[in-house]
């Protein structure tokens, strides 16, 4: 198991310098430094002086991978490669565009995001197993044909829907809860209840249709009649054996955005004003800020491998006939 | 000329996907294994009636996509020899259909029927006093001597003839096209929606297209003398705004596809067939890809798009030239980054397809390797294919909105969903409550969206053989 893990953690190196090469050739050669330069300075006060300012004031006044000036070693680590994205390896995210902290800007909001996102995570699972087992459970009969069209209503409804709706309803119309923002503390409950009940609802759609899937493709096999035959009740063949054998599927589907729940929802926060770290992608899209969008790709992607391998880790726990060597 | 066709290059695009789809349905018109799947999805019910709509969303696209520029008048006093003027506004056929919706545009919002602007002005009265009140609108309803009065009479009047215009060509198709004795017609024949009957089944009422005949017979005699819909901020109409954000979803829909489909097909079959260093390196090409978060992937890639386009202004000619391209990049970036998810479905397949008899057996006789990809993988994994993609459809449509709002999506002057929602959400807080714009967009999406959705189902059903063992 130790044996399978480390060469996972090796495979994962040349998956994150793949995507470090790639955000790189983006934000580097497709477009370049003074491309940037250009972008923030605004149309009014492009010359040449001030681009040369703006590059050497954010460090982008290097050679992209070969610096010819420096000496020694030097010629290969003093350049963009090396001080934008291979440094992001240890965690070195540098300063963004506005001159703030990465790293610090990421270790603040990532607990609202969290607060929000963990919530969501778990009383979905839940919700949508729960949902799913139910028609399952009342297959073949209008209950199960009634639920499935509404999945299939909720599926097709845009989830910005969602989103206002919940919003006009909950917030302006019956002032159950601020329409939006966020305080950390005892009293972020207030804040936390309708931007997961909102994600919770805009998800039931998609995700019990597929379980419900998973489940009933369980249900056909031969194990479930022999239980049936054994004289276990319908409740306990499906929680028991029908749950527990579509486990893989499901924990395929599920564990890997385990980890990358820190990185929280990009629509729901910013239309919520949860200060975490989706909000900071958001705005830092749309403020053209590509340090910051450079180094939530990295991150996400980090988040992403990890999350494969917590995947693998629990198909061993769910079932016992999985080894890995 | 009073016209110059225009050929945005989304327009070529759509072109050359009707071209493909229409060789691919000739080509295979004789094939029974193709069309009875096809014939299964238009029996059924929801099929039929899916297809009807999403013919509709189409229609009203296509339309969308014959571009023109109109010549401007030769000012007074000049030689008629000198070259033509073009105005620098790209029309399309929806737009010379919807001219009345197109022109009457009011100065702000104005509810769905409304007679009054939304906001009060500064208007002169009877007396020559001025007063604040709501003024009446420019356009809508603007027929009406007393709207108080009138209102109700002409809407009912106007409405119950487009109903009932709607109904008659709904008999007339009924009685060109539906069979009574349960023969078989050439509607049933080629598997086309309305004229659905089978050689068994008593003859089929088409619900939905009277009830599409209906709402466009409604539509037809109301929409020119008032704003169905109510108009935007800037008195647009709204009915307008959420027709011309069609061809936009679908554009997102469909080249986003036709885009994604050569990178899943090749790479997808080409790791599972071959194996070995090559699976190895379009496993580790997949993997990096789908490492990186989505959004931010696409939105990285916008933003340098963005850049390249606005550095570059000086390459497109129109505005639309210019939101076109934008809308293309889009695609291309949905597509690039959107293929691993097939591409793994079918790597799969074509490693359980591999070392089936009949491929063994084509390796035995020393066909080639392009031969076997071509001949006896290909066709096998159609049907994954096709799945994925009506499947993939309808996300792709909701995608559009979603990114559009996170300032990554089309171009902000393009009308689009996204663009429609972002624009009026700030205005649930308004007293009175501006609703319509967001109710417009929203509704008409869903309707796309679930017809997508129950068409998907169906063609899944119907070529997949999984689910059929299932079912």
């Amino acid at each position: 198991m130790l044996n399978y893990l480390l060469r996972r953690v090796l495979y994962a190196i040349p998956i994150l310098l793949g995507v470090n090469l790639l955000t790189f050739a983006l934000f580097f050669m497709v477009n370049t430094p003074d491309d940037m330069a250009r972008i923030h300075l605004g149309a009014k006060h492009v010359t040449a002086e001030a681009i040369e300012r703006w590059k050497s004031e954010h460090g982008y006044d290097k050679p992209l991978f070969f610096n010819t000036a420096a000496a020694g070693a030097e010629k290969v680590s003093d350049t963009l490669f090396v001080e934008k994205s291979l440094k992001l390896f240890v965690f070195d995210f540098g300063a963004s565009d506005d001159g703030r902290d990465i790293a610090r800007e990421i270790g603040q909001r990532m607990w609202p995001s969290l607060a929000i996102a963990l919530p969501t995570f778990i009383v979905g699972l839940l919700a949508y197993v729960s949902f799913a087992l139910l028609l399952v459970f009342f297959r073949g009969t209008a209950l199960d044909t009634g639920g499935v069209i509404l999945c299939v209503a909720l599926m097709s409804i845009s989830g910005l829907f969602y989103v206002i709706g919940g919003q006009y309803l909950m917030g302006k119309l019956w002032h159950w809860f601020p329409i939006s923002g966020y305080q950390p503390g005892l009293d972020a409950w207030k804040f936390m209840v309708m931007p997961v009940l909102v994600s919770l609802i805009g998800g039931i759609g998609d995700s019990s249709r597929f379980y419900r899937a998973l489940f009933l493709e369980e249900i056909g096999k031969d194990y479930v009649r022999t239980a049936r035959a054994k004289g276990l009740s319908d409740l306990r063949v499906l929680f028991r054996h029908v749950l527990g054998n579509a486990m893989i599927p499901i924990l395929t589907g599920v564990v890997v955005v385990i980890p990358r729940l820190f990185m929280g929802s990009l629509i729901i926060e910013s239309f919520f004003g949860i200060p975490g770290l989706g909000s900071y992608t958001i705005d830092a899209i749309q403020a053209q800020d590509f340090a910051i969008v450079r180094s939530m790709v990295f991150l996400g992607s980090l988040l992403y491998i990890i999350g494969l391998m917590l995947t693998d880790i629990s198909y061993t726990w769910a079932d016992p006939r999985v080894r890995l060597e | 000329m009073l016209i110059k066709p225009v050929l945005l290059w989304s327009d070529a695009l759509i072109l050359l996907l009707l071209a493909s789809v229409g060789l691919l349905v000739w080509l295979a018109r004789n094939n029974d294994t193709f069309r009875a799947p096809w014939r299964q999805v238009m029996r059924s019910r929801m099929g039929s009636s899916t297809a009807l709509i999403l013919s509709v969303y189409i229609g009203i696209g296509l339309l969308d996509s014959l571009h023109y520029v109109e010549r401007l008048p030769t000012p007074a006093g000049q030689p008629a020899s000198q070259p033509a003027q073009y105005s620098g506004e790209v029309l399309s056929a929806l737009d010379a259909l919807l001219k009345p919706l197109r022109e009457n545009v009011e100065k702000t919002y104005s509810a769905p029927f409304a007679t009054h602007l939304y906001a009060k002005e500064t208007v002169l009265g009877p007396n020559g006093r001025e007063t604040r009140d709501y003024p009446r609108l420019q356009h809508g309803g603007a027929h009406l001597a007393d709207p108080e009065r009138d209102f109700w009479a002409d809407v009912s009047e106007r409405a119950g003839l487009g109903l009932l215009g709607g109904w008659v060509v709904w008999l007339l198709w009924r009685s060109w096209f539906g069979c009574r004795n349960g023969c078989q017609n050439s509607g049933a024949r080629f598997g086309l929606p309305g004229g659905a009957c089978s050689a068994t089944g008593p003859p089929r009422r088409n619900f939905t297209l009277l009830v599409i005949l209906l709402t466009i017979g409604a539509l037809l005699a109301l929409a020119p003398h008032y704003h169905v819909l109510g108009t935007d901020k800037v008195g647009q109409d709204v009915l307008y705004l959420s027709l011309k954000s069609i061809r936009t979803g679908l554009l997102i829909g469909s080249l986003t596809t036709l885009i994604m489909l050569p990178f899943a097909l090749t790479l997808g079959i080409a790791a599972g067939y071959f194996g070995g260093r090559i699976d190895d390196a379009i496993q580790y090409l997949y993997t990096t890809l789908n490492s990186i978060p989505g959004v931010l992937l696409i939105a990285a890639a916008v933003l340098v798009v963005q850049v390249q386009i606005e550095t570059h202004a000086e390459l497109f000619e129109t505005a639309a030239a210019r939101s076109d391209v934008r809308l293309l990049a889009l695609c291309a970036i949905l597509g690039v980054t959107g293929w691993t998810g097939l591409a793994r479905l079918l790597r799969a397949e074509a490693l359980k397809l591999r070392e089936l008899e009949f491929v063994q057996a084509a390796r035995a006789f020393g066909v080639t390797d392009a031969r076997i990809l071509l001949r006896h993988l290909l066709p096998n994994v159609m049907h994954l294919v096709l799945i994925t993609v009506v499947i993939d459809f309808s996300g792709l449509v909701l995608a559009e909105a979603v990114l559009s709002y996170v300032g990554v999506g089309v171009d902000p002057g393009m009308i689009s969903f996204g663009n429609m929602i972002n624009g009026a959400r700030l205005e649930l807080a308004r007293e009175p409550v501006v609703w319509w714009q967001l109710a417009a967009a929203f509704v008409f999406m869903f309707v796309l969206v679930l017809a997508a959705n129950l068409f998907a189902d169906q063609v899944r059903d119907a070529l997949d053989p999984k689910s059929k063992e299932r079912a």
